[in-house]
């Protein structure tokens, strides 16, 4: 069963949440990860891991470079699981 | 040497509760920390031990979920004990390249690796944690508080087991002396009540196998004793000058004198049964206080309640002391908090200032009948240490043969 753009977006969310404390609110489409959330690069891989196992999807670490936003990673997880 | 180093802030969080003061009061009113441990691995692995001493408030009771999970336990102990402390001390104002941390672990981030061997080893090498290293890494205490508190002056870690945090509050007032900074935040925590240590000091024959009496196991002293009981927890000192604190008209609980470290070259784990490397360490702490034996009024002893350690502390002690020995006060705290391997000398040395500043030797509980090799003047009740001006020391030993001693005195203006 494939995750929708909402469910992708609300468990990326937990999964930030989880990892910074940033508040679950603040996580939307146009954020950027490093700009508007402050994730540093060992934060953002712990996340990366994370989803990979929570979506079962594949993010290569090429990949990871190319996501700035919440929007970016939502994309390529939906993308991901077809 | 000339500089006076005093003690302004104390934290601790261990099984007798999770601030100084608590674990003070449930150490006075003789309450034991031990109890029957009710992990799923103790018997899904057989572990002989089935007791132990744990925290009695959980770090993730404290942390936010964020902060802890990026924190190996024995960080999250360091942290809370460390926040404690500097709270305590009235978060002094020290410019930060002025302000040093020496922290110690006796293990390090023991759970953290072992989590991560067992997720390579089941879900594969992509889902080990990037923060893996710098999680289980054994300065990662140091490393963390340095980054909390904003401390520029240094950040140093020392490993020496079950000696590591009398070292570290021996090794500040050496820094102190030398001019490295004007504050430091020294101690040490360990989170160790893992099955891997349980079953290791098992099978070395170092746990008591008292699985059903677990709140009387730890006994020094007594004739009866059959081995140490784990702990965990930490617990962390604010020292300073005595010119810094009384610039800022900081509290002043107590005055650091001086440490004392040496090594044994004996065995790596067995103590030299002379007691001879205990011995200088204890004479360095009382030389470098300016001290002689005589003027010592109380003692907490490392007394870990195995059958071969607790006379070698005596016997050392009484190279030292001689007959006064018998006559000196003595505490042997592991009786209520169990062991814990590298936070145990930091949290020794809270009890110490404490019992100065209120000038009471806190009970040994559990004492059957006195061993006849081990003479100290323990006492189930608190021994009242008088009002004039007190000298303590604190002690503690490693495996590897690692000897430390604080020497702390009363402040009194």
């Amino acid at each position: 069963m494939a995750f929708s753009n909402d469910e992708v977006l609300a468990g990326l969310a937990e999964l930030i949440t989880d990892e910074t404390g940033i508040d679950a609110s603040e996580v939307a489409l146009e954020k950027s990860f490093t700009d508007d959330l402050d994730i540093d690069s060992i934060s953002m891989m712990t996340i990366v891991v994370n989803a990979e196992e929570k979506f079962g999807v594949t993010i290569p670490d090429d990949e990871v470079k190319n996501l700035k936003t919440v929007g970016d990673a939502v994309s390529f997880i939906v993308a991901g699981q077809e | 040497m000339t500089k006076r180093i005093v003690v302004t802030g104390i934290g601790a969080t261990s099984a007798l509760g999770g601030t100084a003061p608590e674990n003070w009061a449930n150490l006075l009113a003789g309450v034991s920390g031990t109890h029957t441990l009710t992990h799923d691995w103790i018997e899904t692995y057989q572990i002989p031990v089935t007791f132990a001493a744990e925290a009695s408030v959980r770090p993730e009771e404290v942390l936010p979920r964020h902060e802890a999970k990026r924190l190996d336990p024995s960080v999250q102990f360091a942290l809370i004990a460390a926040r404690e402390a500097w709270e305590d001390a009235g978060a002094p104002e020290v410019a930060p390249e002025r302000l040093g941390v020496d922290w110690a672990t006796g293990i390090g981030g023991l759970w953290t690796l072992l989590d991560a061997w067992d997720t390579l080893r089941e879900k594969g090498p992509r889902r080990v944690m990037p923060l893996t290293v710098p999680m289980l890494m054994p300065n990662a205490g140091a490393g963390n508080l340095s980054l909390q508190f904003g401390a520029k002056a240094y950040a140093r870690s020392v490993v020496s087991a079950c000696a590591s945090s009398t070292e570290s509050i021996a090794n500040a007032f050496d820094h102190l002396q030398e001019g490295l900074a004007d504050v430091v935040i020294a101690g040490g925590a360990e989170s160790a009540i893992h099955p891997i240590t349980m079953a290791s000091f098992a099978s070395a024959q170092a746990l008591s196998r008292r699985n059903d009496d677990p709140e009387h196991a730890s006994r020094p002293g007594a004739i009866d004793r059959d081995g140490f009981v784990m702990g965990e927890g930490g617990a962390a000192l604010v020292l300073e000058t005595l010119e810094h604190a009384l610039a800022r008209g900081a509290k002043i609980y107590a005055e650091i004198v001086g440490g004392g470290v040496s090594a044994d070259a004996h065995h790596i784990t067995a103590n030299d049964p002379t007691g001879a490397g205990a011995t200088r360490a204890v004479e360095q702490a009382l030389a470098q206080a300016g001290a002689t034996p005589d003027e010592v009024t109380h003692i907490n002893a490392h007394a870990t309640s195995t059958p071969v350690g607790d006379p070698n502390e005596y016997e050392a002690l009484k190279n030292v002391f001689g007959d006064r020995i018998t006559e000196i006060p003595v505490s042997a705290t592991k009786a209520s908090t169990g062991h814990l391997l590298g936070g145990t000398g930091a949290l020794e040395a809270v009890f110490t200032i404490l019992a100065l500043r209120d000038r009471v030797a806190p009970p040994t509980i559990n004492m059957t009948e006195p061993d006849p090799a081990v003479p100290f003047k323990l006492s189930g009740e608190p021994q009242p240490l008088g009002d004039g001006p007190q000298l303590a020391i604190s002690n503690s030993f490693g495996f590897g043969g690692h000897n430390a001693v604080v020497a702390i005195r009363s402040y009194d203006g």
